[in-house]
């Protein structure tokens, strides 16, 4: 029970420290809007927006790049106030600092989705209501592994000379398979009624999921060693 | 084995495919003799996952016994892998082009095997961009196992999802029914591939073995004191 008491520990001292500067968060949000705004331009020909068609991939693409950016502040603050290696001087298992950073991420990012999400709806005179419990689940499981790759993907890149360009490069193509499975997802319950292979496609994201919060968890340790 | 014999066993076995592939395998019905890439293309692809896997393994392996020689292993596998994965990538389209009339087509094979480059690439600038020796060696590693254990998601994600929407072009259709002359053709191909990826592997290793002595000498205080 104490490893889950120190990763809390870690992830509320990482909200704590968003909360006071809202760094992280305020990028994310206007980021998120940003890009919704350049692609209601990009794609809107003379015919309204198709939402069906297009709704799931836009909304799925701005979570990721807004994602991006949350993900880059995971280690770039304990960088800068050279407080990693305090961090990792604690009486605590480093799998806990992981844990905690990728639940503060985590939240974060569903944060900001939400945000996002709404904003998405009035934007794009979305009836999103009837399908917000489903959403919530998809978002969450897209956003769990996004979050779980990402955080110690952050930890790599901070190690490398521009790191800010270094984790796109890394974390893009490891999400892909997730990216895949949410907007699949997605698009299953934008249709009326839910398409047919919505559970296929939570399942894949829940197995995705199990891996890929797994394998961080084992690996962080070797990420942090000097 | 020893490195000359492998260079030999590689150039005979390239040789005899080659014949196979020109002169023995027959013509296939609609696409011609531009199908014969096919041998070459598909042994590519099925060596540069090949890689991939050897990277899982050594950088595994790496993380367990922290031995330098290893992690040379690793990166020298994945930097010829993406030498393969390359050529797969160009190979793909110059068959693609006459038979499907596009050069590419978002199918599971030929987005995985696109994705494979990216995480070959991605693994590659990592290590460039990171000073320390030691440091470089544990963290790309952690990408290595992390990579490799995406690749075959990717493809089967790939798979699923294009299964349930209609077929965009015809596929190439040749996992289903390969007539034997053809089967053996291709096995011999892949053959060569392999063995050719370990001639190129043992001796991309043997190069940075090389220049690592180089560096060490140059660090060296003598050296220093001449220039």
């Amino acid at each position: 029970m104490t490893f889950f008491r120190q990763a809390g520990a870690i992830f509320w001292k990482d909200v704590l420290t968003e909360f006071r500067t809202k760094d992280a968060l305020t990028s994310m949000l206007l980021f998120g809007l940003l890009v919704i705004l350049m692609f209601h331009f990009a794609f809107d020909q003379a015919d309204s927006l198709q939402m069906d068609h297009y709704g799931p991939g836009l909304l799925w693409i701005t979570f990721v790049f807004a994602g991006l950016l949350g993900m880059n502040r995971a280690f770039a603050g304990e960088r800068e106030n050279d407080s990693l290696q305090a961090l990792k001087l604690a009486p605590i298992s480093w799998g806990a600092i992981y844990l905690g950073k990728m639940l503060a991420n985590l939240m974060f990012m569903l944060v900001a989705e939400s945000v996002i999400l709404a904003c998405f709806a009035v934007f794009f005179d979305f009836n999103l209501l009837p399908r917000l419990g489903r959403m919530c689940g998809i978002t969450l499981l897209g956003t769990l592994g996004f979050a779980s790759i990402g955080t110690i993907l952050a930890a790599i890149s901070m190690n490398t000379r521009m790191s800010e360009v270094m984790l796109p490069l890394l974390l893009l193509p490891i999400a892909l398979p997730l990216v895949i499975g949410a907007v699949n997802a997605t698009a299953a319950i934008f249709t009326d009624p839910p398409g047919e292979y919505l559970g296929f496609w939570m399942k894949f994201l829940v197995v995705f999921n199990i891996i890929f919060v797994t394998l961080p968890l084992l690996l962080f340790d070797f990420v942090l060693e000097e | 084995m020893n490195r000359n014999w492998l260079a030999l066993s590689t150039f005979v076995a390239m040789m005899v495919s080659i014949y196979l592939i020109f002169m023995y395998a027959p013509t296939e019905a609609t696409m011609g003799d531009v199908q014969r890439i096919f041998y070459i293309h598909v042994s590519l692809a099925w060596t540069s996952f090949l890689a991939i896997f050897i990277v899982f393994i050594y950088s595994i392996r790496f993380l367990a016994s922290r031995d330098r020689q290893l992690d040379i292993k690793a990166f020298c596998a994945a930097e010829v892998g993406a030498v393969f994965s390359t050529t797969v990538l160009i190979s793909g389209p110059i068959w693609a082009k006459p038979v499907w009339g596009i050069w590419w087509t978002w199918d599971a094979r030929l987005t995985s095997a696109f994705l494979l480059w990216l995480i070959y690439m991605g693994y590659l600038v990592l290590r460039r961009l990171i000073e320390s020796p030691e440091q470089r060696a544990r963290l790309s590693a952690v990408f290595g196992i992390l990579g490799a254990v995406d690749a075959p998601i990717v493809y089967m994600s790939n798979r699923w999802w294009r299964t349930q929407h209609p077929a965009p072009v015809m596929g190439g259709g040749e996992s289903s029914g390969l007539d034997p002359q053809m089967r053996l053709t291709l096995y011999v191909t892949f053959a060569a591939c392999v063995l050719l990826f370990f001639y190129l592997w043992k001796l991309r290793c043997e190069l940075e073995r090389t220049q690592e002595v180089v560096e060490s000498l140059q660090r060296a205080p003598q050296f220093k004191e001449v220039s």
